[in-house]
């Protein structure tokens, strides 16, 4: 375990940005995963543990001009109850009730499970079927500069991201779909709690006439990071979703993924979880 | 070695201070510092809720916090539980209903049973189930354990 020296525990944004301007810090958040990580020697510790618990202004859900603004210290248990979030993101609120157990939900924070990147990560898959994107603060108490950033640009590999050291993410943006938005979100694990998405899909879209339109297709465990198809949202935007496109559509999303093999399910398993269920979404969401 | 840093919290209603390494787990520093051996280390990857704790009113698993995340909380253990009249309830029936086996997750699932019920004191048996989702217990196959939450919840008329 590396050796960490320095210990800041701010209460503002500008006091954390500060500490992140002057050195190497490892962010701490709510710890679920900082703490295994270190202990495993999977993440090493840089000199300065940066708690931001205490920043309460990046705390706490709010809908203005047209999105949903999540602070990135909302924690998963916050974001389930909160009625904006399940009536206006409901793949959100069912990756949140499906997140782990009540004890890590507590604790989790969503600016934690978007910068750990993981490929299983469970908010990714919705938050990349919501359009989300992610807000990244630099500067002090000079000024503090945000750049926006789309969540697919945000994650560029397991347990890696766009995020320069300096930079805390501090918020996640969705905006809110338009009226007609259907979606599906499915998770597939061995058991329904504190589970390691084997595989995890999301799909949405505005449904008009048997056609899905403006579609979005994610997934998550089959790539170095939770990926959009695009190809297959393509192929759904072409025309009516039959059974010829729903095939098409299924094939465009196996020539996007790259499963690997590993103690969880096979590569080829995966592929099969990623046909099977994303056949079952496509023929519930749009059923004719 | 790494640095030490001083926090002060509320331990079960008592203000206390203690200085802890900086990678210090919250739940080393109750086990090991504060003399809390009633919260359990189990896995230690947050799997198990052996070591469940209530921060600030909510249960997370004390292996997964760090302990200077603990300044200025407000902390509850089992032996704080154990001393409301909830908590000798609570311990009544998992006697009664024989829920204690070996006894080491007993203390984690106290702690959360005790969420569920703040959370909603009507909660169905399906939603008691569904809370201590994060808590194992590798004895009882859960339904003792279930049975004396509900207990708690739902006492029979006759009072027993």
């Amino acid at each position: 375990m590396a050796e960490l020296r320095n210990y800041a525990a701010p209460r503002s944004l500008a006091e954390a940005l500060q500490v992140l301007a002057s050195g190497p810090a490892t962010v701490l958040a709510g710890g679920t995963d900082l703490m295994p990580q270190s202990r495993s020697a999977r993440v090493r510790f840089a000199p300065t543990l940066l708690n931001i618990q205490g920043v309460a202004e990046l705390r706490g859900v709010r809908r203005r001009d047209g999105a949903v603004e999540i602070g990135a210290l909302t924690t998963i248990a916050t974001l389930r109850d909160d009625p904006a979030v399940r009536n206006g993101a409901p793949v959100l609120w069912q990756a949140c009730d499906h997140f782990a157990s009540d004890q890590i939900r507590n604790a989790a924070t969503i600016g934690g499970n978007i910068c750990n990147a993981s490929p299983a990560g469970d908010t990714l898959v919705p938050l990349l079927v919501l359009d989300a994107s992610v807000v990244l603060a630099s500067g002090g108490a000079a000024g503090i500069h945000e750049r926006r950033l789309p969540l697919s640009e945000f994650l560029t590999g397991p347990g890696r991201t766009a995020r320069r050291p300096e930079e805390l993410l501090v918020e996640v943006r969705i905006p809110v779909p338009a009226s007609g938005w259907v979606d599906r979100y499915v998770k597939f694990g061995t058991r329904p709690a504190l589970d390691i998405s084997t595989i995890a899909l999301a799909l949405g879209g505005t449904l008009f006439d048997g056609r899905l339109e403006n579609a979005r297709l994610a997934l998550g465990a089959v790539a170095p990071t939770a990926i959009r198809a695009h190809d297959a949202e393509r192929v759904l935007a072409e025309g009516p979703l039959d059974r010829a496109r729903i095939d098409r559509v299924v094939d465009a999303a196996d020539a996007a993924i790259h499963p690997i093999s590993d103690v969880r399910a096979s590569d080829w398993y995966r592929r099969e979880l990623v046909h099977n269920l994303l056949r079952r979404i496509l023929t519930d969401v749009c059923p004719n | 070695m790494s640095a030490l840093i001083e926090i002060e919290f509320r331990l079960n209603g008592i203000s206390r201070r203690v200085t802890v390494p900086l990678q210090m787990s919250a739940l080393e520093m109750l086990r090991d510092m504060m003399g809390q051996h009633g919260t359990k280390y189990g896995c230690g990857e947050g799997e198990c809720g052996a070591c469940t704790i209530s921060v600030d009113h909510r249960t997370v698993n004390s292996c997964l916090k760090f302990a200077v995340d603990c300044n200025g909380r407000d902390i509850q253990t089992i032996e704080g539980l154990a001393a409301t009249p909830f908590g000798e309830n609570l311990n009544r029936a998992m006697v009664e209903h024989g829920a204690v086996q070996c006894g080491f997750c007993t203390p984690g699932i106290m702690m959360q049973a005790q969420q569920v019920l703040t959370d909603n004191p009507d909660a169905s048996p399906a939603q008691i189930q569904r809370g201590l989702e994060g808590n194992l217990c590798r004895c009882t196959g859960y339904r003792k354990i279930l049975d004396a939450i509900e207990a708690v919840a739902h006492p029979s008329p006759a009072g027993d």
